[in-house]
């Protein structure tokens, strides 16, 4: 086990180092920033210092060794137009997206399984047909529509709910927390539920499908003919015997869910790391991009290897190979 | 003897888009207190289905449409669902073919076996571990103290099927329906298995119902047999009177086509043609598109006939004097 994790950490660095190139060429290649960070009246004196303090006058391998070695020393350097460096940035924004995207996909999971779970024991039921129909809309619906849709309905003609922000938050060892008050909690829950609405469909369609095949296989019948009760049948096997593809996409989902959440905290002003990512590629501030950029890889990296070590949990056999 | 399961002309249709398959139609036998009885037929002779019927489990869309089971003097037909549970693994179990998907391949022995137990008595978790290494004991797993927190992949083949069979055993049912338990597993396993499914039955006064295609097999266990073809019972009798002496052509057809009859060399016999869909019976004698000895009267369904403790369904049974081929 210990053996797979140290393996699994190496390449976890190979994979962390191919990614700070590729995002540093990368982020180069879309424009320079000079003509952004400094006004057109600007003295030609004042250009070139400007240039000469944020390392653009050097070539783009040095700057990339430069940027390596800060990385190195937990140093992602500072925002050219905040001025302030950028992991307090991306620090600052992580909680309101944290909150957000935890409760979205966290309530999108322990339902759509559940709705799955029975759309798929009871294929023929009216109940069954209305859950498939939801998951339907949830997958055809794009994001933004259904965001607008929700503001409309919620905040502008019921007037029910606020339209945006954060509202009222909690501090908590230094960090602001919205779903904490009952204020913050009417906030999170229309971007919340816009969030949650696709990974419900797609939940629903995973642990529908899951169960309509475990529920015909060999395991559970015998699992019957012992006279074991259905409730047990669907908590101790089906449950079980259904999770793995349910935690992979459940993995894939919270790390890209974290990462973009673009459209939602947009449309919803929610002052979150999807909002900073798209300002700072409206003015090219590097730093902010690059440092987003491999820490979300670092995230998905991360995630993956929770999701291997959790199949290992449950798996009997993949631990068995993994030893 | 006393009988614990009286099947009388049950019958199990499945409603299909297509039409009504009557997979099983009309079946009657009676089993004894510790009998062995063989059930055999090719695929898609409505064998399986017999079987789960009997424990009311047949798959949606199909459902038992008529006929009488009696387990213990209780009739099982028309029984609600929760009673029906209470009494399989109870009172009435069943193994299966095959013993990698049996078990859940996630779970401990222990687990699985602890919620079978579970399933009909309330005991401590102590006594019902102690009465589950007791039944994997006499099943043959060596070290069943050790073994019992394995899973179901550390365990070969034939052990995997000696521990779905102990679960099978864990509440001493009066009946157990073995659904080609030995088919998926190495001839040397097969024989180990059978012969303490014998024992056992003895033992223990477990009835046991074998269903297999295996004619072999079921010869080696079974006292008595019963011949399915296309859903209804073409012959039923004394193992060793049926394989010496037949009636039925499919049941001749089912012996001659046995490897062990052959002599070396020569071709195996084989039964024409292939099992009718149910779909598209004749309206006659099921087996008579496939018949050597098909005449005119074979267009009207034979009915039973009953003749010293043996029974068939035929027009023109073999081996009786005066209709001799």
């Amino acid at each position: 086990m210990l053996g797979f994790v140290i393996q699994r950490l190496l390449q976890a660095a190979v994979v962390m180092a191919v990614m700070s190139a590729v995002v540093f060429v990368g982020v180069y290649a879309i424009g320079n920033p000079i003509e952004i960070i400094i006004p057109p009246e600007a003295t030609q004196e004042i250009r070139e210092a400007t240039i000469k303090r944020f390392g653009l006058d050097l070539p783009l391998w040095e700057q990339y060794f430069i940027f390596v070695t800060n990385l190195l020393q937990g140093d992602f350097g500072r925002s050219f137009i905040y001025n302030v460096p950028v992991l307090e940035l991306i620090a600052g924004r992580l909680p309101a997206t944290l909150e957000l995207v935890l409760i979205s996909v966290v309530t999108a999971t322990l339902l759509g399984v559940g709705l799955g779970v029975y759309a798929g024991y009871r294929p023929d039921s009216w109940i069954a047909r209305g859950i498939m129909a939801i998951s339907v809309l949830g997958f055809s619906v794009p994001s933004f529509w259904v965001g607008l849709i929700l503001i409309l309905i919620f905040a502008v003609n019921l007037g029910w709910l606020p339209a945006g922000g954060r509202g009222e938050v909690v501090s908590i060892l230094g960090v602001n927390w919205s779903f904490l008050t009952p204020d913050g909690l009417s906030h999170i829950f229309l971007p919340a539920l816009n969030l949650a609405f696709f990974k419900l469909a797609m939940m629903i369609r995973l642990a529908r499908a899951g169960t309509r095949e475990i529920m015909l296989t060999d395991t559970i019948k015998f699992a019957r003919a012992a006279g074991i009760p259905e409730r047990q049948i669907l908590l101790q096997h089906l449950l079980k015997l259904i999770s793995i593809p349910i935690i992979t996409v459940f993995g894939l989902e919270l790390g890209s869910t974290l990462a973009f959440a673009v459209v939602t905290e947009t449309i919803f002003s929610w002052p979150g790391v999807g909002k900073l990512i798209i300002d700072s590629i409206t003015v090219l501030d590097r730093p902010v991009m690059v440092a987003y950029l491999i820490l979300t890889a670092l995230l998905f990296v991360l995630i993956n290897l929770t999701v291997d070590l959790v199949f290992a949990v449950i798996d009997p056999r993949i631990r068995a190979r993994g030893a | 003897m006393t009988a614990v399961l009286e099947v009388r002309d049950l019958r199990t249709e499945f409603n299909t888009r297509a039409g009504v398959i009557r997979a099983v139609d009309g079946v009657s036998f009676t089993l004894n207190r510790g009998e062995i009885l063989g059930l055999v037929g090719e695929s898609g002779s409505g064998k399986s289905v017999t079987g789960f019927s009997l424990l009311g489990l047949v798959d949606q869309p199909g459902r038992i449409s008529g006929g009488s089971i009696r387990l213990n003097g209780t009739e099982l037909v028309g029984l609600p669902e929760s009673e029906l549970r209470d009494r399989r693994g109870r009172e009435i179990a069943m193994i299966f073919q095959d013993p990698i998907a049996t078990l859940n391949p996630l779970l401990t022995i222990r687990k699985q076996m602890m919620m079978a137990v579970a399933a009909h008595s309330r005991m401590t978790a102590k006594a019902a571990e102690a009465r589950c290494i007791e039944v994997l004991q006499r099943v043959g797993i060596p070290d069943p103290v050790a073994r019992i927190k394995g899973y179901p992949h550390e365990f070969s083949g034939g052990m995997r099927q000696r521990v779905a069979i102990a679960i099978a055993l864990l509440h001493d049912p009066a009946v157990i329906v073995a659904d080609e338990p030995t088919t998926a597993l190495d001839v040397s396993i097969q024989a180990q298995i059978l012969h303490e499914m014998r024992s056992l039955a003895a033992e223990t006064g477990t009835a046991m119902i074998w269903i297999s295609h295996d004619l072999a097999t079921v010869s080696s266990l079974a006292k008595r047999l019963l011949v399915m073809y296309a859903g209804k019972v073409v012959e039923e009798g004394a193992t060793a009177t049926v394989l010496r002496d037949p009636r039925h052509p499919y049941t001749r057809g089912l012996i001659t086509s046995l490897p062990a009859i052959a002599s070396p060399g020569e071709d195996l016999l084989q039964i024409p043609g292939t099992t009718p869909s149910f779909l598209s019976l004749p309206p006659g004698c099921p087996f008579a598109p496939r018949c050597d000895f098909v005449e005119s009267s074979c267009e009207k369904m034979p009915e039973i006939t009953l003749e010293n403790e043996r029974m068939w369904r035929c027009h023109h049974p073999l081996g009786l004097s005066g209709a001799e081929r």
